[in-house]
């Protein structure tokens, strides 16, 4: 067959420079600018969830203090705060922010293959994001049922929120999956189809991997949430019993007859685990590029890291049901799915193997992306772990429903991914703004968080040992558990108020860099990839000028023998520098 | 040319993984059709997800469930025959994807007449579907089939009913716009100032044979079961 030229397949339709300020930064089609729209939105909104994790923490930490937290007000901070950090903040910065921002670019493309679809996207994402916001301020209050939504309570009088709230939010994630779906056939049709010339699928940099593969993960697990929220979208509006099975409420009969609510949960969670691996397969590929680039040496198993990033993906879709032992199943479902659930483990180790075998010997240099990319190793070994443990049907029976599940969520795909996007936005900043940003501050910023996190989350597990119950209001006369633990609690409250707080550090750095910081060289770091290579920083619409780029070599170049530089770019020719250490067989 | 472009594939797996990751679009096809794949791969799990859906409650509720082929049985010539306007609606939607087909066809031949015909014969069987559809809900409305109640049996079987139709329903109204804008562009010329290219009737075809695939699958699930 003919090679096909890729990128530039579509010069018929030449790409018109935007003129306007609104067609060039409001109605853009230009997937920088859609991506810095997403991250603007999705942060936005993040910091909305902060505020409301640190309320749920002033109530536990000191009870019966704040007049203004009572357990309606409760529910709905958790619930919220669950739903957005794990939807409308990581998935879309992810996958909208730097999925936008690093596909074509890393690609070597001039932008999505489908702009006009691409724009689209952000803006139905926005709508959701309105819609979300709104239902804080119906009557009744935005939804209580606690993040996964669970029927039948999620809809049953008594849950906060049961009037507008929970219709609301069922609508809102149906929008915002219109919104991942018109974004995500974009970068999974783009990473298949406008690679530039050179650029082979083993070739690409391991966060374009990463972001590809989630992207397919939340194609095939987002039809599953979209059908649930229908089906309880009916049940709440047309009284219809997909999920309410004959049930009594508050004394009265509310009309239901002989639905499943265990359906729902298989529904939710057949999206709902895919979607730990969205938002944990993305930072698992951005952390290996900003590791290597960091430590001056090729990733450790190039090949081996992308098949673990594609098992992972694959065996994402067959553990769905780890989330629900304590919701009674046939021990060989348990069974099956406890062996799963671990085997999940392999290529997981193998990639934590790999990363801190890139580390070793490396020329380590402890910039701040570093800092966060180090810590994730920290952080994810951590969460990784006690996933093993809630893995087992027998020790998750008593775990589940713990703090200690708390603690382990929160340490693989809350503080996780976090310190990955931190470490992404130091490492992208110089190429996205053409400024530098202010290092000790960001260095800071780095420390406080880190073991501020730390502080949080380690003394959860301990509370989830000793039984304390997630998702209560407050403990009450509870006789099994030490005055102690309140003392604890007090601690994590004041810890958690401290990192939300040194996260001020990261917005002034930002507003610091936008007036003040110098001007950025266009590869800072020395890095590899194609994004650093552009004739322009930050890079112009087209993104390449006249000429695409031709793409040489893999991504991982560096401190190659007998060249001068440290690193060779992907788009330096193989008669001008040495061929370095691609895997593959002439090597 | 690139440099990965002449070289020799190495044995095996290597070489198999080699072949299919090279610099060049993984599909040999336009980007949109492509697109159109993973999009109707992603569509299929949201049919898949109400199918099973429907069959889960089917199995959870404790009511008998209502026998399909007497509720869609219709009487004709003073016989009850069961299923009639379904295989009629069937057959008509299979119909479809033969003229569908044809037009695709037409298309590669560049005849701009029969193309645009044939999509618009398209549109109307597909419309025909609809509007018989439309016929099926307001006889078991009159009947007394609602979302959340019906007279026959288990109250899942009118929520099941208007929910996987109607959604299957809204598709086929999607596709008869879809068609009927693309069969005008064809004929107005539209795709002759882009290079004469119609690859974008087979584009509308695969979506248009999903939809009638995923009608199999609901006649057999709900209908025959």
């Amino acid at each position: 067959m003919a090679y096909v030229a890729i990128a530039d397949r579509d010069h018929e339709q030449e790409h018109h420079d935007p003129q306007t300020f609104i067609t060039k930064y409001i109605w853009s089609q230009d997937h920088k600018v859609i991506a810095v729209q997403y991250s603007i939105t999705a942060i936005f909104v993040g910091l909305i969830a902060l505020g409301l994790s640190a309320m749920m923490r002033l109530q536990l930490g000191f009870p019966d203090t704040f007049s203004f937290i009572n357990p309606e007000n409760y529910y709905q901070f958790i619930t919220m705060h669950g739903m957005i950090m794990v939807i409308y903040l990581l998935t879309a910065l992810f996958l909208g922010g730097f999925g936008n921002y690093l596909i074509p670019l890393q690609c070597g493309a001039r932008d999505m293959v489908f702009p006009f679809l691409n724009m689209l996207s952000y803006w139905v994402y926005l709508l959701s994001v309105i819609i979300l916001l709104i239902s804080f301020f119906v009557p009744g209050g935005s939804t209580g049922a606690g993040w996964t939504l669970y029927p039948p309570q999620a809809i049953m009088q008594g849950t906060p929120g049961t009037d507008w709230g929970i219709l609301l939010m069922l609508l809102s994630l149906a929008v915002f999956i219109v919104a991942f779906t018109m974004g995500g056939l974009n970068y999974v049709t783009t990473v298949l189809q406008a690679r530039c010339k050179g650029m082979t699928l083993m070739r690409m940099p391991l966060s374009v991997w990463g972001i590809f593969i989630a992207t397919v993960l939340g194609l095939l697990a987002f039809p599953a949430l979209l059908v649930s929220a229908i089906m309880m979208l009916f049940d709440k509006t047309l009284m219809t019993s997909f999920f309410m099975p004959a049930i009594s409420s508050m004394g009265a009969d509310p009309g239901y007859t002989g639905g499943s609510p265990i359906l729902f949960q298989h529904l939710f969670w057949f999206f709902g685990h895919p979607e730990v691996y969205i938002v944990a397969l993305p930072a698992f590929g951005i952390v290996s590029d900003l590791l290597s680039t960091h430590a001056r040496k090729n990733i450790f198993g190039y090949r081996m890291m992308v098949w673990a990033i594609v098992a992972i993906g694959g065996l994402s879709f067959i553990v769905w049901a780890h989330h629900m032992y304590v919701s009674g199943m046939n021990p060989y479902f348990g069974f099956f799915f406890a062996t799963t659930t671990l085997i999940i483990a392999v290529p997981t180790a193998i990639k934590v193997y790999n990363w801190v075998l890139t580390l070793w010997q490396g020329n380590i240099h402890l910039r701040v992306p570093m800092l966060f990319a180090i810590g994730f190793i920290f952080t994810f070994i951590h969460g990784g772990l006690t996933g093993l443990f809630l893995g087992n049907v027998t020790i998750d029976l008593p775990l589940s429903d713990t703090y200690f599940v708390v603690a382990h969520f929160h340490m693989v795909m809350g503080v996780s991914p976090v310190l990955v996007v931190f470490g992404a936005i130091y490492h992208w900043w110089p190429k996205i703004t053409g400024k530098m940003y202010n290092e000790t501050l960001g260095k800071w910023h780095f420390w406080m968080t880190f073991l501020g996190t730390y502080s949080i989350y380690l003394p959860m597990h301990y509370l989830g040992f000793q039984g304390v119950p997630r998702r209560y209001f407050s403990m009450g006369n509870t006789e099994f558990l030490p005055e102690s633990a309140q003392d604890l609690n007090a601690w994590i409250t004041m810890s958690a108020l401290f990192v939300a707080a040194t996260q001020l550090l990261f917005f002034v750095n930002v507003v610091w860099s936008l007036m003040k910081g110098p001007k950025a060289d266009p590869n800072p770091w020395g890095a590899t990839t194609l994004e650093w290579q552009t004739p322009d920083t930050p890079p112009k619409h087209g993104n390449w000028g006249h000429e695409l780029p031709e793409c040489h070599r893999w991504a991982y170049d560096y401190s190659v023998p007998g060249y001068e530089d440290d690193f060779i770019p992907q788009n330096v020719p193989a008669d001008k520098a040495p061929a370095g250490r691609e895997h593959g067989a002439d090597h | 040319m690139s440099d990965a472009v002449g070289v020799q594939s190495a044995p095996g797996n290597t070489g198999f993984v080699d072949d299919w990751s090279q610099d060049k679009q993984v599909f040999g096809v336009p980007w949109g059709k492509a697109m159109m794949w993973i999009f109707l791969l992603s569509d299929t799990f949201i049919f898949s997800c109400f199918l099973v859906g429907y069959m889960s409650v089917r199995i959870a509720t404790t009511d008998p469930w209502p026998n399909p082929s007497e509720v869609f049985g219709l009487e004709a010539f003073g016989v009850q025959v069961p299923l009639l306007l379904i295989a009629i609606m069937t057959f008509i939607l299979i119909t479809s994807s033969g003229t569908m087909a044809l037009a695709v066809n037409m298309g590669y031949r560049k005849d701009r007449n029969k193309t645009f015909w044939l999509m618009v014969a398209t549109a109307v069987l597909g419309a025909t579907f609809v509007g018989m559809q439309a016929f099926e809900w307001s006889k078991l409305i009159s009947e007394g089939v609602r979302p959340w109640e019906n007279p026959f049996g288990a109250a899942q079987f009118g929520s099941s009913f208007f929910m996987i139709t109607g959604f299957h329903g809204m598709h086929v109204s999607a596709g008869v716009i879809y068609l009927l804008v693309i069969a005008f562009r064809v004929k107005n010329g539209f795709y002759e100032k882009r290079g004469g290219n119609y690859e974008i009737v087979e584009i509308t075809g695969l979506y248009w044979h999903f939809v009638d695939l995923v009608w199999v699958f609901i006649f057999a699930f709900f209908y025959l079961w």
